[in-house]
């Protein structure tokens, strides 16, 4: 480690982290607080228990991520802006959303997720110039592409939240229930879970490999909702209706997220180790690393995402587990990391295996998310198409 | 002398490949194979299915190899034993090591040792060196390092280390799989084969009442693991559930009886249901403690370690009130007929057939709207998530199905609505007959007169079908020729046709043109006869409205349709092989509940593995171990540092402690 002994020396490189916070934290961390105290007096006294314990749980890890991840605050402050500029519009009126201008051509749910589509293959598009062209500034363009679209889906799913309160009290509920909405999560999920390694490492080459499953997502989730109206929200049949969902798809789609980016790093790194592209890519012990960050968190997450299933499973059918088609592949996708990470734990069996093994992963995961439903029957009642 | 230490060293080896690493993989990859297998063969079908599907050569193969039950066959258990065995092994061979990783320091290492990591660098302190071991201690404990100092001679080393918990992970994560498939295995379906094996319990079918349940079929009531559903109708009460092992049911007495109070469904407005609950009453058999209770979807219900779930539901007898249409030769004036559902009722009125009544849904919401008649493309782009698109779903009311047996033994299934259903614009009565379950329904569709009953196309059929009734028919028909002679031979052609009609339907008319008219005159012959059926359809339908006391019409486009579909509807009785239409008239609904009782006492044992499961890995994958050396010598500080894990992020660590390091001992770095 030669290179740590000719760098020059950091002043007082060693200070607790609180005091590396700066204004802009704190004033994050206000405003979340904030914001969760606004919603409890609002809504509060329409809250259970359960939703009070979200609510609050969810100003520390907002403030969390915000510190840890600083770009994060100014993504939450857009979503936050434009939901609640939605939401005001809307003045609790749904036809609202055909006559004013802003709500139908900007930021009503659907035409919100439109434009995260659109934003998203934009970033494609230009992540793969900046490869071609070695371009830093199409790489920068890519990135706020990128970082617009999440804005643009997560007020989307926001937005989706309130119309289906609007539709009926009874039928309101958060946006994680069927295929279309899961698809929008998913892209959004694996779009920030990418940005966030991106800054990491900050290299805005892998943009190119990462983009085009979000894509292929987005233009699953356009077909979907076009030939099946599955954009339209539909009120929870009673299977759905349970607490554990509303924790279980996300985490599941934490999951999904990282082991998508791992698979697409896992091509990244067989082309650079067979001598292609080597020079625009990083280096594979880099590659190597986002791999295994991304397979790791996904795996945690996943490993959550399955105990909940199975929590939920023993509520709604008496059994946490019944072997049902969609909790097995669950397992089998599990399973198959759980694999991977003591793969790269072994000597021998490290490098170009480990990234085919993600690279198989992804297809392994993603019969798991939309194949079961399309071809195995069972019992999870949503989005079969 | 030779064979302990051969069979020790042998054993050695074994268990040095069960708790290998690469025996993990392999184990999990078949793991992961073996499950796919249960996904895309359906599990625990009835055996004929199978052998539909797999045909005679394969099926026994495979029900043998237990493909049909992959999950509880001997193979897929073994593999999971393995496992267990080996992650056992694989935590007992590291536990020892791995306490002493998270206790020890490592505070003996060799200078030479810490030359060959590959994170170190050498400072030079400008500190006096008393002063230095402080300063380094103060920088360590301060980025949360805890330490040990080991003076040598002419040298001091301090070894610090932090994230020892990631450790712990390993021991929690890996122990928790053994937890939860040890808790899974007292759930699963094994302590039920065993109890049949043991207490020689073997499965009943057909149909009999509990009592008559042979006690060879009974379960303890302390069996300690099961799953069972019971079946309660409003009103009534039960103690078992029911276990269905292949082919046939166990029954297991429960230690309370479950009463039905009331069973809802309700609905939201797009007729999806919203919520499955039942009122019930729940009676201890020995405290005599009664809990009344709403169990719902989602919401189970506990007591004595038995959980009650709300897992369907069936109709429980409800009470039917028919109007019976004749439509067979012969007189039949429509009469009442009052059952329930799940009665067998033989009719000698009608030539020994019997009835079956094997269904009712009050509630039927269909898709009425064309495939892909959904609202402009452009809608599913913009504005809210709410819009409704093109499909209409409506309720179309109660439907019933029976199954008539003819007394041949043939039987044909009918499910009929019983409120009228609109169709481009028309009402009708509607009702699907089908053979057998796999081949498709053909429906008879009744149109309504313009008192919106049914009655009229009914009166209509007895005067095609009734021989009395066909003579007045074909008299009115002709009344309106002028001509005498025209009207002798149009009575014998109308009185042939329907005949012929009556007989074989079109095609009857067709075979008779075929073999009877020129080819060239044909297709005029088909036209002339469907003629007088039409307008034989008409004064029937006008008969019917002079006997009902209504007006008498001039054909005309209005009432067009009606004759076309009264047409039609008698077209179709010819193919409706039942000697009477049975119309609901009036219906009192029983629902049934059926519930899922379970006792599973590797549940803790599951959850709390879970639990422990997310704990370790959480920590294996996020708290990283980090070693921090730091050796004093005259006018060296050597900073090393290792980790147990290899990631990039040790790089810059490393860079930031040596950069504090430097800052702490008051260094310039230079070339170690
Ligand atoms: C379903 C089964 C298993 C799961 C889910 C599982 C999970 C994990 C995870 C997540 C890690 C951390 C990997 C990392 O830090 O990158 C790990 C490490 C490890 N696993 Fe497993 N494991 C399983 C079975 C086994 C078995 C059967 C063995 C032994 C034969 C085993 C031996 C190990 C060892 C030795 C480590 C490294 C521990 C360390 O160095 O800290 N695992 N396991």
């Amino acid at each position: 480690m030669e290179t740590a002994s000719s760098r020059p020396v950091a002043p007082a490189a060693h200070t607790h982290w609180l005091t590396r916070l700066n204004a802009g934290d704190w004033l994050f961390a206000i405003a979340i607080i904030f914001g969760a105290g606004a919603a409890y007096s609002r809504y509060g006294q329409m809250m259970d228990t359960y939703e009070d314990a979200i609510l609050f749980l969810h100003v520390p890890i907002l403030i969390g991520l915000g510190w840890a991840w600083r770009p994060f605050r100014l993504f939450a402050a857009a979503v936050a802006a434009l939901s609640l500029t939605s939401i005001w519009f809307y003045q609790g009126d749904l036809a609202r959303a055909e006559q004013v201008f802003f709500l139908k051509y900007l930021i009503s749910s659907q035409t919100a997720v439109s434009w995260m589509s659109v934003f998203f293959f934009t970033a494609t598009g230009a992540y793969w110039i900046g490869l071609a062209s070695r371009s830093d500034s199409a790489g920068r363009i890519g990135c706020a592409m990128t970082w617009i679209a999440a804005v643009m889906g997560t007020t989307g799913l926001f937005v989706r939240w309130y119309e289906s309160y609007l539709l009926g009290p009874d039928i309101g509920h958060i946006p994680v229930s069927n295929l279309y909405e899961v698809f929008v999560f998913f892209s959004l999920i694996t779009a920030l879970l990418y940005l966030f390694y991106e800054g990491r490492y900050n290299t805005r080459k892998l943009g190119a490999f990462v983009l085009p499953v979000i894509s292929a997502a987005v233009i699953f989730l356009l077909w979907y909702s076009f030939t099946r109206d599955a954009y339209q929200i539909q009120p929870l049949v009673p299977a759905l209706q349970s607490y554990w969902m509303k924790i279980h798809v996300p985490a599941n789609f934490i999951g999904y997220g990282g082991f998508a980016i791992a698979a697409m790093i896992g091509i990244a790194y067989l082309l650079v180790s067979r001598g292609r592209l080597a020079s625009r890519l990083p280096e594979l012990h880099v590659l190597e690393d986002v791999m295994y960050k991304a397979i790791a968190i996904g795996f945690a997450f996943f490993t959550i995402a399955t105990i909940l299933g199975a929590l939920w499973a023993a509520e709604a059918w008496g059994s946490y587990w019944q072997w049902d088609p969609k909790e097995t592949w669950a397992l089998i996708v599990w399973i198959n990391y759980a694999a991977w990470l003591h793969m790269r734990l072994t000597r021998n069996l490290r490098g170009a295996m480990l990234a085919w093994w993600a690279v198989v992963g992804l297809f392994v995961t993603t019969f798991a998310f939309v194949g079961v439903n399309m071809f195995l029957s069972g019992l999870h009642s949503y989005g079969s198409l | 002398m030779q064979h302990p230490t051969k069979r020790a060293s042998f054993l050695d080896d074994l268990i040095e490949l069960l708790s290998s690493m690469r025996f993990a993989i392999s184990l999990l990859t078949v793991l992961a194979i073996a499950s796919v297998i249960g996904t895309v063969v359906l599990q625990n079908q009835p055996a004929n299915a199978y052998l539909n599907q797999f045909g005679q050569f394969w099926d026994p193969v495979f029900s043998r190899i237990g493909l049909y039950a992959v999950y509880n066959s001997g193979w897929f258990i073994a593999i999971l034993a393995f496992l267990v065995l080996s992650t056992t092994l694989c935590i007992i061979r590291q536990f020892t090591p791995m306490l002493r990783e998270i206790r020890g320091f490592r505070e003996r290492a060799r200078e030479a040792s810490l030359r060959n990591f590959s994170h170190r660098a050498s400072l030079e302190p400008t500190l006096p060196p008393e002063e230095r071991s402080a300063a380094a201690i103060a920088y360590l404990t301060g980025e949360g390092f805890r330490f040990r100092v080991d003076e040598r001679e002419g040298s001091t080393l301090i070894a610090a280390k932090r994230g020892s918990l990631g450790r712990f992970g390993y021991l929690l994560a890996h122990s928790a799989i053994v937890l939860i498939c040890l808790g899974g295995l007292l759930d699963s379906n094994l302590p039920l084969a065993l109890q049949m094996r043991l207490f020689g319990k073997t499965a009943v079918s057909g149909n009999m009442t509990f009592a008559d349940v042979p006690a060879s079929a009974r379960l303890g009531p302390g069996n300690w693991s099961f799953r069972g559903n019971v079946y309660i109708p409003e009103g009534k009460i039960s103690g078992y559930s029911v276990i269905n092992v292949d082919e046939g049911v166990l029954l297991q007495p429960l230690p309370f009886t479950v009463e039905l109070k009331r069973f809802h469904v309700d609905h939201y407005e797009t007729g999806m249901p919203k919520r499955y609950a039942s009122e019930v009453v729940i009676t201890d058999n020995e405290s005599g403690e009664v809990f009344e209770r709403t169990l719902e979807v989602n919401k189970p219900f506990e007591h004595r370690g038995i959980t009650l779930y709300q897992s369907g539901f069936d109709d429980g007898g409800s009470l039917l009130r028919f109007t019976v249409h004749g439509m067979t030769a012969g007189e039949h004036p429509a009469f009442p007929l009052n059952t329930e559902v799940g009665a067998t009722i033989p009719l000698a009125s009608s030539g020994g057939h019997t009835l079956e009544i094997t269904g009712f849904r009050p509630i039927n919401v269909e898709n009425l709207s064309a495939p892909g008649s959904s609202g402009p493309p452009s809608t599913s782009f913009l504005g809210s998530g709410a819009r409704a698109a093109g499909n209409n779903l409506r309720n179309l009311g109660p439907l019933y199905s029976y199954i008539l047996r003819d007394p041949a033994g043939q039987a044909r299934e009918y499910n009929n609505y019983m409120q009228p259903v609109q169709i481009a614009g028309h009402w009708y009565l509607i009702s699907g007959v089908r053979t057998s379950r796999t081949d498709d329904v053909s429906w008879l569709r009744i149109p309504l007169d313009d008192d919106g009953s049914a009655d009229a196309w009914f009166s209509i059929h007895q005067s095609f079908f009734v021989p009395e009734r066909q003579v007045a028919l074909i008299e009115r028909f002709i009344s309106h020729n002028p001509d005498k002679d025209e009207r002798k031979s149009l009575k014998t052609v109308a009185g042939h046709v329907l005949t012929l009609f009556t007989k074989g339907g079109l095609e009857a008319i067709e075979n008779f043109t075929v073999t009877n008219v020129p080819e060239d005159k044909r297709d005029e012959a088909d036209m002339a006869f469907i003629q007088v059926l039409q307008s034989l359809t008409w004064e029937a339908w006008m008969m019917s409205r002079e006997a009902a006391g209504k007006s008498v019409m001039e054909p005309d486009e209005i009432n067009a349709p009606y004759l076309r579909d009264a047409f039609f509807a008698l077209t179709a009785s010819l193919r409706y092989g039942a000697p009477f239409y049975l119309q609901l008239t009036n219906f009192e609904q029983r629902q049934a509940s059926v519930l899922q009782a379970t006792r599973s006492p590797g549940k803790p044992l599951v959850y709390f593995g879970s639990l422990l499961l997310v704990l370790g890995v959480f920590a294996m994958l996020y708290i990283r171990e980090r070693r921090l050396f730091v050796l004093f010598k005259k006018d060296e500080a050597l900073v090393a540092m290792s980790s147990n894990r290899k990631t990039i992020d040790l790089n810059e660590t490393f860079i930031r402690h040596c950069d504090g390091l430097a800052a702490a001992l008051g260094a310039s770095a230079s070339q170690g």
